[in-house]
């Protein structure tokens, strides 16, 4: 099996992600395995605490070791293990083959250097060029990403943008060394929404643009029937639903997407009660046995409570981590 | 417009400037100090047992009408009515009767929670403040039917804040606002705090409630889907004005304003087959700081004309109980 089959770029492993903090182990991120093929935009989707940031920030071994390990699974980018690599090789993959976007620009930015000087210091360090060449390529870069005047942007500090401006110098920046492939930690969470719309647009037009492939993280169902092919559902640590975005939407198998689907209230129709779902998410430190949906769950059944259910594939692409699916019930 | 006895609260002319004073340098330069208009002269009513969604994006006023009609801050011009009284003419102690019967939900459940006091106490504080409820008992009775009544257990009562997770503080924070059987709640972002599960929890429950006790709502968000699920009527705000308002239905199915069309355009709905989310207007949301005369979309509107930057458009009635400020439609 050479190079017939075309190798995702990232592949998740069974990639485990534990804490072990003062009051005991937590798991933040359990068995997460899924692969993103070239050129694909991945939306990994889900409440507060559900494990997408810390999944991202495995991906880009950002997790602080200790408290954090990482016991078991593989990330495979381009079909080498990340987390095999020295902290060398990491450096050199950070920024130049995989880059990041953060939800808040303004913590993710420094405050006290411009922005010719944070987007040049990557340029410098990973491609080698010279203060005047960087100053060049960050002009190029920051009307790339639609920035006003850019010769005249260069020299301002952080706090000088706009909440949407300053989401287009992250990404500025992201982009400076030409990677295949982006993160994006929910970039659009704390933007109004037509800023939102603008970045959403932008950030869709670069991956056709450059050809890179995005991992997508957020927990608006919205922005990913818009912005993403392929889906993850996480739920406490888990993917319970993986599939293409049109069956997720218009086929949900997992009772814990179909209650998010329920729970979100539309533009048009106007239903006077929405259907929410019951309880809340589980604390991580100490978990429900098996599903861990199973307390909030209308079809929770003796087997939920005993067994971690496993992803199954219940159409072509489409897999659901439930028992209800066991013998074939849906 | 309405009938007085029908209308809870109405606001005329409702405006609130903030004077930024610069640092000492500009000042010694001799530069005029400017002026942040964060409500620039809005009005609108809220009718028995309807509710109000004021919808907008950041920084567009709506935090500080919420403020202004509960006079936390007292406005720069305009008035407020509630129920037929001058608000703004209210005593000290009429004031404080009116404190009873306008309530507030506040967006974050972290920090509109006292820390250090139990649930016992941040229910009951209010009954004793409006001497509503005298003994212990009668307190504590009354504090476990509110528990009950937004979905809490009665063991919950001896407890903390920090014992809760964000849906529950905020069925405390509504639980505290009905502790003195207002008449007017008003949420200010009540649930954008929240994950989309406990958010559809939390928004049936005002629902349950309004159709419970007869309660009248102003409910401020920026998301618009939530505003077209909870309200009757809408009011758009953008820069310190309302553009449009009308029955929620209509507006969303046929908005009129330039903006209110802008920001439906730019929800991405969760649903593949739905139009992708985009960007009506150009550029970015225009600043309250001294801002220039006409219309405040000027310069961003694709029906921009002559007259837009010379005079300010007014709300004016289109029929169907429906007003919009442009001069365009």
């Amino acid at each position: 099996m050479a190079e017939t089959v075309p190798r995702p770029v990232l592949e998740l492993d069974g990639l485990t992600v534990r804490f072990r903090l003062r009051r005991g182990d937590l798991t933040a991120v359990d068995g997460v395995s899924f692969a993103i093929e070239r050129g694909q935009t991945f939306g990994l989707v889900g409440e507060s605490g559900s494990g997408k940031s810390v999944t991202a920030k495995a991906i880009m071994r950002l997790i602080p070791d200790p408290p954090g390990e990482i016991p078991s699974g593989r990330v495979l980018f381009e079909g080498s293990n990340i987390l095999d690599k020295s902290d060398a090789e990491m450096r050199a993959l950070r920024g130049r083959r995989i880059a990041m976007v953060f939800q808040e620009p303004m913590s993710a930015l420094n405050p006290v250097f411009t922005v010719c000087d944070q987007i040049s210091d990557a340029l410098r360090t990973n491609l080698g060029l010279s203060k005047a060449e960087a100053r060049e390529r960050v002009v190029e870069l920051l009307s790339l990403v639609g920035i006003p005047s850019p010769q005249k942007r260069l020299d301002s500090y952080v706090h000088e943008f706009s909440g949407g401006m300053r989401q287009r110098v992250m990404l500025a920046m992201a982009l400076s060394c030409n990677p295949g492939f982006l993160i994006a930690d929910e970039p659009t969470t704390a933007l109004d929404v037509t800023i939102q719309a603008t970045i959403l647009e932008l950030i869709t037009s670069m991956i056709e643009r450059l050809g890179m492939s995005l991992l997508f993280i957020t927990h608006n169902l919205g922005v990913v029937a818009h912005a993403c092919d392929r889906v993850g559902v996480m739920y406490a640590s888990h993917i319970v639903e993986l599939g293409d975005k049109r069956e997720i939407f218009a086929n949900p198998q997992h009772p814990y997407t179909v209650g998010l689907l329920n729970s979100i209230p539309r533009l048009d129709g106007h239903a006077k009660y929405l259907t929410p779902i019951a309880g809340s998410v589980c604390n991580m430190m100490e978990p429900p046995s098996g599903c861990k949906f199973h307390p909030r769950c209308a079809h929770a059944m003796e087997v939920c409570r005993r067994e971690i259910p496993r992803l199954k594939e219940i159409a072509p692409g489409h897999l659901a981590a439930c028992h209800l699916h066991d013998r074939g019930t849906a | 417009m309405t009938d007085a006895a029908a209308t809870l609260l109405s606001v005329k002319g409702l405006t609130k400037h903030f004077t930024l004073h610069g640092d000492i340098y500009s000042k010694l330069a001799g530069e005029k100090t400017q002026v942040l208009k964060a409500v620039d002269g809005i009005d609108f009513h809220i009718r028995r047992g309807e509710t109000l969604g004021l919808v907008g994006e950041s920084g567009c006023g709506k935090s500080t009408t919420a403020r202004l009609v509960t006079r936390l801050i007292e406005p720069t011009a305009g008035e407020v009515t509630l129920k037929g009284e001058d608000l703004l003419a209210f005593s000290r102690g009429r004031m404080k009767e009116a404190r009873k019967e306008v309530q507030l939900v506040f967006q974050d459940p972290y920090s509109s929670l006292n820390p250090r006091k139990t649930i016992m106490h941040i229910l009951s504080r209010p009954m004793e403040i409006h001497g509503l409820a005298h003994s212990w008992a009668e307190k504590r009775e009354r504090v476990l039917e509110l528990l009950q009544r937004v979905g809490l257990g009665v063991e919950h009562i001896d407890r903390y804040p920090h014992e809760f997770s964000g849906g529950q503080r905020q069925r405390i924070a509504i639980a505290r606002a009905l502790s003195v059987d207002p008449e007017l709640v008003i949420g200010d972002e009540p649930v954008s705090a929240l994950d989309v599960s406990i958010q559809a929890q939390i928004l049936n429950l005002f629902r349950e409630l309004q159709k419970e006790f007869g309660l009248t709502y102003l409910f401020i968000a920026h998301d618009l889907s939530v505003i077209r699920h909870i309200s009757d009527r809408v009011a758009v705000m953008y820069v310190g004005k309302i553009v449009e308002t009308g029955p929620a239905a209509a507006l969303f199915d046929k908005p009129l304003h330039p903006y209110t069309k802008a920001l439906l355009a730019a929800v991405p709905e969760a649903d593949p087959a739905k139009p992708a989310p985009r960007l009506t207007l150009q550029g970015e949301v225009s600043t309250p700081i001294d801002p220039p005369p006409g219309c405040r979309l000027c310069g961003r509107c694709p029906r921009e004309s002559a007259v837009c930057a010379e005079i300010e458009p007014p709300l004016v009635d289109v029929g169907d109980g429906r007003q919009v400020a442009c001069h365009n439609l």
